[in-house]
């Protein structure tokens, strides 16, 4: 295959070279597009770059973050500001990918990859587009493969307050595997009650999704073992797990609960 | 297919050479300036065999875009023993058998010093985490884990080289 690689000192340029060409990718960090390559993929022959110190900045806005779509795991673990999300860029890989693979990339990994994305879900991740577009990032994740061609310019993610973030991602290989599945949750408490839950899960489809059965069954329950027995019960409600080589969709059905269960408790 | 050329410095020593576009690191390490060392394992970014340093930092070369090399400093294993003397993670990796068939060991081997060179004194935990990313098929690990704690000890994260 020939390649052809074009690189741009700005997004916005990246990002029109882009659209106007159904046979280019944009690369960051290069852990899914230099794959590609290496697996001889046919369906691109134009990589494009982009130099824009911009989407390597962290920035925080009010009580809200905005990350750039270049900022690497590494840059995560480095950040002060993003200690909540050290456990999900720890999660991502050995050091190597880490220095590697960034934010941006990770909203476009196919199953069973994507542990960062099922965080996002849940911190109410707005996805900004290099030309100023903003689209929430479930239903970004929905039209990923027929969006009009663009480029992830960053994200703007809520800050949540202690304890209320929680992340999990299990995996059948000791310290690092592929993720069987990965849970993120959002669980704030108004009175020792839960109110406003988000619940997200990677490698349990095509894409990492928010969980609306168990959202639900959260809402106005205690976080202990009585009160989550609900969200328990519909942990996997309206899901149909994919079939693997981790793991069977029977066997992600009937861990599910427990590691839901895991994450709530434990954190 | 256009050539680029890229200039870089290996081990020290400044290399120019034209790559293709498209080409990986791992390439044009291996076929275009000769240094064998980092390994074609998965081209996937799932084993580690093929990691370098670049800046002190490891990456997988067979997923870098080569020409986005322009100008850094890499490092690979070819570059760790200095006239004829290993270097210390090597010296330790030899007396802890913590090579068979050695297909891993110079992604390790990089692994651990990049640990190293930042963490002169890691704790077990710390070296089972620098080399996560890498896989072995033969030792079961131990041996490594134990070669890279016994080179902290000598001193081998206090080494420049």
């Amino acid at each position: 295959m020939s390649i052809s690689v074009k690189t741009f000192a700005s997004s916005a340029e990246a990002a029109s070279a882009l659209s106007g060409d159904r046979a280019a990718r944009f690369m960051g960090g290069g852990t899914l597009i230099m794959r590609a390559v290496n697996e001889g993929d046919q369906s691109f022959n134009t990589i494009v770059l982009a130099s824009d110190p911009a989407l390597k900045q962290v920035q925080p806005q009010g009580d809200r973050l905005i990350i750039g779509a270049g900022v690497t795991m590494t840059q995560i673990l480095a950040s002060r500001d993003l200690d909540f999300l050290h456990p999900v860029a720890r999660a991502v890989g050995g050091p190597a990918i880490r220095n590697m693979a960034t934010v941006g990339g990770n909203l476009f990994a196919a199953h069973p990859y994507g542990d960062m994305t099922a965080a996002l879900l849940v911190l109410d991740c707005q996805v900004t587009l290099a030309g100023g577009q903003s689209t929430a990032l479930a239903d970004f994740l929905r039209d990923r493969e027929r969006e009009p061609r663009s480029l992830v310019a960053s994200v703007s993610i809520a800050r949540p307050q202690r304890g209320v973030f929680k992340f999990r991602k299990v995996s059948r290989v000791k310290p690092k595997g592929v993720s069987l599945m990965t849970i993120a949750a959002w669980v704030p408490q108004s009175g020792g009650r839960v109110s406003g839950a988000r619940i997200a899960y990677s490698s349990m489809g095509p894409t990492p999704m928010r969980v609306p059965a168990v959202e639900q069954a959260l809402e106005g329950a205690a976080l202990d073992e009585t009160g989550i027995s609900s969200a328990l019960a519909a942990a996997t409600n309206g899901i149909e797990p994919p079939t693997d080589s981790i793991a069977s969709s029977w066997y992600r059905r009937e861990v599910a609960p427990v590691h839901l269960k895991r994450t709530l408790l434990e954190g | 297919m256009s050539k680029k050329p890229v200039q870089f410095t290996l081990n020290g020593e400044t290399k120019a050479v034209f790559v293709d576009d498209g080409q990986n690191l791992l390439d044009v390490l291996r076929r275009g300036v000769g240094d064998l060392s980092p390994k074609y394992g998965c081209g996937q970014g799932t084993c580690g065999a093929c990691t370098v340093l670049i800046d002190g930092e490891p990456h997988l070369s067979c997923l870098t875009l080569a020409e986005t090399v322009e100008g850094r400093a890499l490092s690979s294993t070819g570059g760790l023993a200095q006239g004829g003397e290993l270097h210390p993670l090597q010296d330790a990796f030899m007396r802890h058998f913590a090579a068979q068939c050695g297909f891993c060991s110079c992604g390790m081997l990089m692994a651990a010093k990049a640990l190293l060179d930042r963490t002169p004194n890691p704790s077990r935990d710390e070296v089972v985490e620098a080399i996560s990313g890498n896989i072995c098929r033969c030792t079961g690990y131990e041996p490594i884990i134990e070669a890279i704690l016994d080179a902290a000890q000598n001193g081998a994260g206090r080494r420049s080289a």
